[in-house]
C-alpha cells in the first residue's frame, strides 16, 4: 500500500515544530523516527494533511544530567541509548532495554519521544518509563508542562498529548548502585512485540518499589500491593499463587494459558531483579 | 547404505558430483538481479486493485465518481476476457469459473473486485478509494464443518453442496482391519497459512510493435503455462502471446498457476497497447494469498501389539477456499493426500475419503511439499501415537513398518512405485547422528533451567518428476508430457542450453552446466542457460513438483551425446584419428596423447567449412530434443530427519537444538545445492510447524494482514542442520538423479511435534495442530490440570 499525499516539512528548531503543529486548521502531525507513524501512513490509517519531521531538531537529541535525574531528549534514538553515544545513560537500565527492542534497524531510526507518543500497550519505553515513574515534558506555544507518565497513556495509542502539542524530553531517575531492577519481556520470535512483559524497579534508599505489567489491553499497570510486600518481605513474598492473584487484580479475563505466561515473565523480572 | 564413495565426484571440481559454488548468487548478492519491481519502461502505469472487505456477499450496486476518470474497471469492462476455468476429470469434481475480477458476487475477503491504473501506484490508490460498492451479506462459511453444513447460499451457486471433489480409496480395509489387537485413533490438523516469497506477484505488460506481440513479463514458474492461459483466457493465438520470467525472488507454488492479476494486466496492455505493470505488496499477499496447509485428518490405526500396522482408516478434509486453480485444480492436493498418505510405509490395509471443501477464503494453492506434509504430520504423529500405545521407542516401530530395502522395487497400497532405496538405513543413521542414547541420558538428568528435552523423528518419500499418466489420472487441464532441450556450441566452443523450465533458487544455471561439463567437458563459465523466455524457449510446462533435474536436466544430458558423435567426426577428421576413440575433457578434444582444443573444432564449422569431413552431420551443432524417463510414475526421494528440542513449560517457547537431515535422492549433481534446497524447506517447515498461521474470525476476516501478526521464522528461528546423503541411484533417470526441491518443507512438523510430545510425555500431555505457538503449547501444559489424568489431545479442531 502507498501512503496518501501529504506535505512535509523539516523543522530545524522547536519553535518550527511547534508553528507546524498550531497552524489554524492544520492537521498535522508529528515525525519522528517513522517507525510506528510509516506503516500506518502506508496502511492509510493515518491521513494526515502535513507531517513535521522533528528527527533533525538538535535541541531533542541532548541528554542532561542533573542530581537526581536525567533529562533524555526526545528525538534521541534507541541505538544512540544502546551504543552508549551519551555517557550519562552508560550502564543505565534504559541502555540495556534499548538494545533489546525490535531490530537493529528499526532502533537505527526510532525514538524515545516517538515510542511514548505512539502508546503501544507493548512497546519497551512505555513499560519501562511507568516503572521508573518518569516524567514527560511536553511543549506548545502556550509553554512547558510535565505529567507523569502512568497518567500520560491513557489507553491503547492514546495519550494525554494535544494536537499541537509535542514530547520535548523525558526525565528518569538516576541511577545509583542501591537500585535493583528486573526487565522481562517474552516475544515468540527476535524483535518482535513483546506478548508478556515486566519491569521491576526497587529503590531502597528513595523508598521506591514498583512492578509494572506490560503488553495488556491498554496501559501498564502496577502491582502495587505486590511491590510493597516484596520491598518489606523480600522476593520470596513473590510465590505463584500472590502473583496470579495480583495479575488477576490488574488484568481479570485472561485465558489459562495467556495467565500462566504472563505470571513466568513476572517471576523471571523478579528473579532478575533481586535473585533468589 | 552410501552406495559407493565416489572418489571421482568428490575431487572433481566441475562436473557431475562437485560441490560447485552457483554461478547465480553473484548477481543476487550484490544487488543485481534483474526483477519486475527493478523494470522501467516509458510512458508506463502502475495498476492497483479495489479487493473485497468482505467474504461472502453479492454486489448489489458499484458506483464510480465522476472525477476518477476512465482508467478504472470492472468486470463488465473486460468483454474479451473469459473466466478462468480450471477443469478435471475427477469423477466428483464440480468446475468453478474464476473471473479475473469478481462478478455477481465476492467469495474472500482481499477478491480483486476492480482496478484502477495512474502514473504511480500511490494514485492509482487513489482512484480505487473513488470508486463505492455495495454488498448485501451471504452467510460465510469459514470451517469445513459449516461449509459441509449448508443447503443453500453455496459459494457457487450452481453447485450442489460446498464439495470441489472426493475422492476415496479402498483396499483390503475391513479385513485386515479386524485382525488388529491394538486400535489408535488420533485428530491432527494443519492451520491455513501463505507462502510468502519475498518477492510477491510481479507482473508488467505492454504491446510490442514491431513482434505484433503481447509481452507478459511475469515472476512466474511457469512460463509457457502461463502463455497457453493467457492466450486460451484472452482469446488470442499462443504466438501472438510472449511471456518472459525473469529473476524471480521465490515461487513456492504460489506462482505455478495463472493468477487472476496476471490476466487483468495483459488485458490492459492488451486492450490499449502501452505498457502497464502490477506489483502485489506484503498486505495483498497476506490476505489474498493465505490459501495453503489447512488439512484436518480423522486417522485410526490398526496394529498387532507389537506395533506392526495392519490397516490404517482416514478422513481427510482440505479446506480448499473459493476457487479451483488454473491449471492443477484444487484435485490435486486432495490426489496427492490421498496418495501419499500411506507414506513409506509397508502395510497393506487401507480406506480413505478424502474432501476438498470450498470455503469463503483464497483458493487453495500447492505450497512446497503439497499434501505431503500435511500427510507426513498426520501419518507420523499417529505412528507416534502407536509406538506409545505399544509401549515401544517411536522408532522402533518405525523401523519394522518401513518398506525394507529388500522389498524394492516396492508398489505400495496407494500404487506408488517406490523405485530404489534402504528407507530403514536412512533412520538408523539419522537416529546415530542425533545420538540417542545421549538424549535420552539428558532427559533423564533433567536440564538447570528447568527446560524439558524431546526427541522427534520422521521419514518421508518425496515423488518427484511425475509424469504424464499421473497427472492424466488427475485429469487436469494440462499434462506434463516430453520436456524439450536445445544445446548448442557456438563458434568458440561455449555452450547455450534453452530450456523450457525456470530456475529461481533452485541452482540449475549451475547444476545444467554441470551435467554439460560432464558429457562435453567444457568448463562451466562457459555454459549458458536460456530460460524464462517463450520466445527462446522450448516449451516445457515448468518448474514444480520437484521435476526440473529429472526432465529438463535430463532432456540437457541427451542433447550433449547427441552431440557428442558430430564432435568427434570433425575432431576426428581434424586430428586425422578414429572418432571413436576421442573423448572431451577440459575444453579439448583427446585421443591418446594427441589433443585439439575443442574451440578449434566448433571453429572449423561454423568459420572454416573447408576444413570439415565430407560425412559431417549437416544438422551441425545444435541438438534439440524431447525427454522424459522410461517411468511415469515418478522417481521416489527419501529422507529421515530426526531434531532435538527444548520446550521451556513456563512460557510454552521452543528452541531447536539439533536437526539432522539423512537424504537419498539419488545421484546427487551438485551437494551443495542438493542442501540448500532442505534447508531453505525445512526453514519453511519450522515456519509450518511453529509460526506461520493466518487466523479467521467469524466473518471470514483474516486477521494477522502484516507481519507484525503473521510471524516467519528468521535467522534467529531456524537452526544449523546436520546432513549426511545416501546416492542410491534411480534406474529410470539421467545420472540416476531425483528430484529434491520440496523434500525439505515435508516433514519439519512432524518431526518437531514429534518431539515436543516426546518433551511433555511427563506432563500427560499430547499436541497436534500446528502451528505450536506458545499460546497453544501453554494451554495444553495448562488444560492437563482440568482434565487430569491419561495422555490428553490438545488440537485438533476444525
Amino acid at each position: 500500500m502507498k501512503a496518501a499525499k501529504f506535505e512535509y516539512l523539516r523543522a530545524t528548531t522547536v519553535e518550527q515544530a511547534l508553528d507546524a503543529l498550531s497552524a489554524p486548521g492544520a492537521a498535522c502531525k508529528v515525525m519522528a523516527g517513522s517507525q510506528s507513524l510509516g506503516p500506518m501512513l502506508n496502511l492509510r490509517l493515518a491521513r494526515p494533511e502535513s507531517i513535521v519531521d522533528v528527527s533533525g531538531i538538535e535541541a531533542l537529541r541532548t541528554v542532561v544530567e542533573s542530581d537526581k535525574s536525567l533529562r533524555v531528549g526526545a528525538a534521541v534514538t534507541h541505538a544512540e541509548i544502546e551504543d552508549g553515544v551519551f555517557a550519562p545513560l552508560r550502564g543505565h537500565m534504559l541502555q540495556d532495554i534499548a538494545g533489546r527492542i525490535a531490530y537493529r534497524a528499526v532502533r537505527n531510526r526510532g525514538t524515545l519521544g516517538g515510542s511514548l507518543a505512539h502508546a503501544d500497550p507493548a512497546a519497551d519505553w512505555v513499560l519501562a518509563a511507568t516503572a521508573l515513574g518518569a516524567d514527560i515534558e511536553i511543549v506548545s506555544r502556550s509553554g512547558t508542562r510535565r505529567v507523569a507518565m502512568p497518567a500520560f497513556m491513557q489507553g491503547a495509542y492514546t495519550t494525554g498529548l494535544a494536537a499541537d502539542e509535542l514530547i520535548a524530553a523525558i526525565h528518569v531517575p538516576r541511577q545509583h548502585a542501591g537500585v535493583r531492577w528486573g526487565y522481562y519481556k517474552f516475544c515468540r520470535k527476535t524483535g518482535e512485540f513483546a506478548e508478556a512483559s515486566c519491569s521491576a524497579y526497587f529503590d531502597a534508599e528513595a523508598r521506591v518499589a514498583r512492578i509494572a505489567v506490560g503488553a495488556l489491553d491498554g496501559a501498564p499497570c502496577y502491582l502495587t500491593e505486590l511491590a510493597g510486600c516484596v520491598a518489606e518481605q523480600g522476593p520470596q513474598a513473590a510465590d505463584r499463587e500472590s502473583i496470579l492473584a495480583a495479575l488477576d487484580a490488574v488484568a481479570p479475563g485472561k485465558d489459562a494459558a495467556d495467565r500462566a505466561l504472563r505470571a513466568t515473565v513476572i517471576e523471571r523480572c523478579l528473579h532478575q531483579a533481586l535473585g533468589e | 547404505m552410501k552406495l559407493t564413495d565416489l572418489p571421482a565426484a568428490s575431487a572433481k571440481t566441475q562436473g557431475v558430483g562437485a560441490r560447485l559454488l552457483r554461478k547465480e548468487d553473484a548477481r543476487h548478492l550484490q544487488g543485481k538481479g534483474n526483477f519486475i519491481g527493478n523494470m522501467s519502461m516509458p510512458g508506463i502505469n502502475e495498476v492497483a486493485f479495489l479487493r473485497s472487505p468482505l467474504a461472502h456477499a453479492r454486489i448489489s450496486g458499484v458506483r464510480i465518481a465522476q472525477q476518477a476518470g476512465p482508467n478504472v474497471f470492472l468486470r463488465e469492462s473486460m468483454s474479451d476476457a473469459q473466466d478462468i476455468i480450471a477443469d478435471s476429470t475427477l469423477p466428483s469434481y464440480q468446475v468453478s469459473a474464476q473471473p479475473p475480477l469478481a462478478h455477481g458476487k465476492v467469495r474472500y475477503v482481499g477478491e480483486p473486485v476492480a482496478m484502477a491504473f495512474a502514473p504511480t501506484r500511490a494514485e492509482a490508490e487513489d482512484l480505487t478509494e473513488l470508486i463505492e460498492v455495495d454488498y448485501d451479506d451471504l452467510p460465510v462459511y469459514v470451517d469445513v464443518g459449516s461449509a459441509l453444513a449448508a443447503t443453500s447460499n453455496l459459494i457457487h451457486d450452481e453447485w450442489k453442496d460446498n464439495v470441489f471433489v472426493t475422492l476415496s480409496a479402498n483396499k483390503e480395509f475391513d479385513e485386515l482391519a479386524a485382525q488388529a489387537e491394538v486400535v489408535v485413533t488420533r485428530k491432527i490438523s494443519l492451520s491455513r497459512q501463505c507462502m510468502l516469497p519475498m518477492e510477491g506477484m510481479a507482473v508488467m505488460a505492454y504491446w510490442d510493435h514491431q513482434a505484433d506481440q503481447l509481452v507478459v513479463y511475469t515472476s512466474t514458474q511457469v512460463p509457457h503455462l502461463i502463455r497457453t492461459g493467457l492466450a486460451q483466457f484472452l482469446g488470442m493465438d499462443q504466438e501472438q502471446i510472449r511471456v518472459i520470467s525473469p529473476d524471480v525472488g521465490g515461487g513456492f507454488g504460489y506462482k505455478c498457476i495463472l493468477q487472476r492479476e496476471e490476466l487483468c494486466v495483459a488485458w490492459l496492455a492488451k486492450t490499449y497497447r502501452k505498457p502497464f505493470r502490477y506489483l502485489e505488496d506484503r498486505r495483498e499477499h497476506l490476505i489474498a494469498g493465505a490459501n495453503t496447509r489447512e488439512h484436518h485428518y480423522e486417522m485410526t490405526a490398526y496394529a498387532d501389539k507389537n506395533g506392526r500396522l495392519l490397516a490404517l482408516d482416514a478422513k481427510v478434509d482440505i479446506n480448499g477456499g473459493a476457487y479451483s486453480v488454473w491449471p492443477f485444480t484444487t484435485g490435486l492436493e486432495a490426489g496427492q493426500a490421498l496418495g501419499n498418505l500411506p507414506g513409506p510405509y509397508a502395510f497393506k490395509g487401507y480406506r480413505c475419503t478424502t474432501r476438498c471443501v470450498a470455503t469463503n477464503k483464497p483458493g487453495f494453492l500447492p505450497y512446497r511439499g503439497v499434501a505431503r506434509t500435511g500427510v507426513c504430520f498426520a501419518m507420523e504423529l499417529t505412528m507416534d501415537a502407536l509406538a506409545r500405545e505399544v509401549g515401544r521407542e517411536t522408532w522402533e516401530v518405525r523401523l519394522e513398518n518401513l518398506v525394507q530395502p529388500e522389498q524394492m522395487p516396492y508398489v505400495n497400497v496407494t500404487n506408488k512405485h517406490f523405485d530404489s532405496g534402504n528407507y530403514p538405513a536412512s533412520l538408523r543413521r539419522a537416529l546415530e547422528m542425533v545420538d540417542v542414547e545421549a538424549v535420552r541420558q539428558r532427559q533423564k538428568r533433567g536440564e538447570p533451567d528447568g527446560r524439558v528435552i524431546g526427541l522427534g523423528v520422521a521419514t518421508y518419500t518425496e515423488q518427484s518428476a511425475h509424469g504424464t499418466s499421473v497427472f492424466a489420472a488427475w485429469g487436469t487441464p494440462v499434462i506434463p508430457g516430453f520436456d524439450q532441450a536445445v544445446v548448442r556450441m557456438t563458434p568458440d566452443a561455449g555452450v547455450e542450453l534453452r530450456v523450457g523450465v525456470h530456475s529461481h533458487g533452485q541452482g540449475m544455471e549451475t547444476t545444467f552446466a554441470q551435467i554439460v561439463n560432464e558429457i562435453l567437458g567444457v568448463d562451466v563459465d562457459r555454459v549458458r542457460m536460456v530460460h524464462g523466455d517463450t520466445g527462446r524457449t522450448p516449451y516445457s510446462t515448468g518448474t514444480y513438483a520437484s521435476r526440473s533435474m529429472v526432465m529438463s536436466g535430463g532432456a540437457v544430458s541427451t542433447a550433449c551425446k547427441q552431440l557428442l558423435p558430430r564432435l568427434q567426426k570433425i575432431a576426428g577428421h581434424l586430428m586425422a584419428t578414429e572418432p571413436g576413440l576421442i573423448r572431451f575433457e577440459n575444453g579439448l578434444a583427446i585421443a591418446g596423447d594427441k589433443s585439439i582444443p575443442l574451440a578449434q573444432v566448433a571453429n572449423a564449422w561454423y568459420l572454416n567449412p573447408h576444413l570439415l569431413p565430407a560425412n559431417v552431420d549437416p544438422a551441425g551443432l545444435e541438438v534439440s530434443v524431447g525427454y522424459k524417463p522410461k517411468t511415469d510414475t515418478g522417481s521416489f526421494s527419501y529422507a529421515s530427519q530426526a531434531a532435538v528440542v527444548a520446550v521451556d513449560p513456563g512460557t510454552g517457547s521452543i528452541e531447536i537444538l539439533d536437526y539432522v537431515v539423512v537424504e537419498d535422492c539419488g545421484v546427487m549433481i551438485n551437494p551443495m545445492v542438493v542442501e540448500g534446497q532442505a534447508i531453505g524447506g525445512i526453514a519453511q517447515g519450522i515456519g509450518t510447524a511453529l509460526y506461520e498461521e493466518m487466523p479467521y474470525d467469524e466473518y471470514g476476516q483474516p486477521l494477522a494482514s502484516t507481519l507484525a501478526d503473521y510471524v516467519m521464522p528468521g535467522a534467529t528461528e531456524v537452526p544449523n542442520i546436520r546432513f549426511d546423503h545416501f546416492e542410491t541411484p534411480s534406474p529410470h533417470t539421467e545420472f540416476g538423479a531425483k528430484g529434491v526441491g520440496e523434500g525439505g518443507a515435508i516433514a519439519p512438523p512432524a518431526v518437531i511435534f514429534g518431539a515436543v510430545n516426546d518433551a511433555l510425555r511427563q506432563f500427560g500431555v499430547e499436541v497436534s495442530q500446528t502451528p505450536l505457538t506458545p499460546h497453544r503449547l501453554m494451554a495444553a501444559l495448562e488444560g492437563r490440570h482440568t482434565r487430569g489424568g491419561a495422555a490428553a489431545q490438545a488440537g485438533g479442531a476444525q
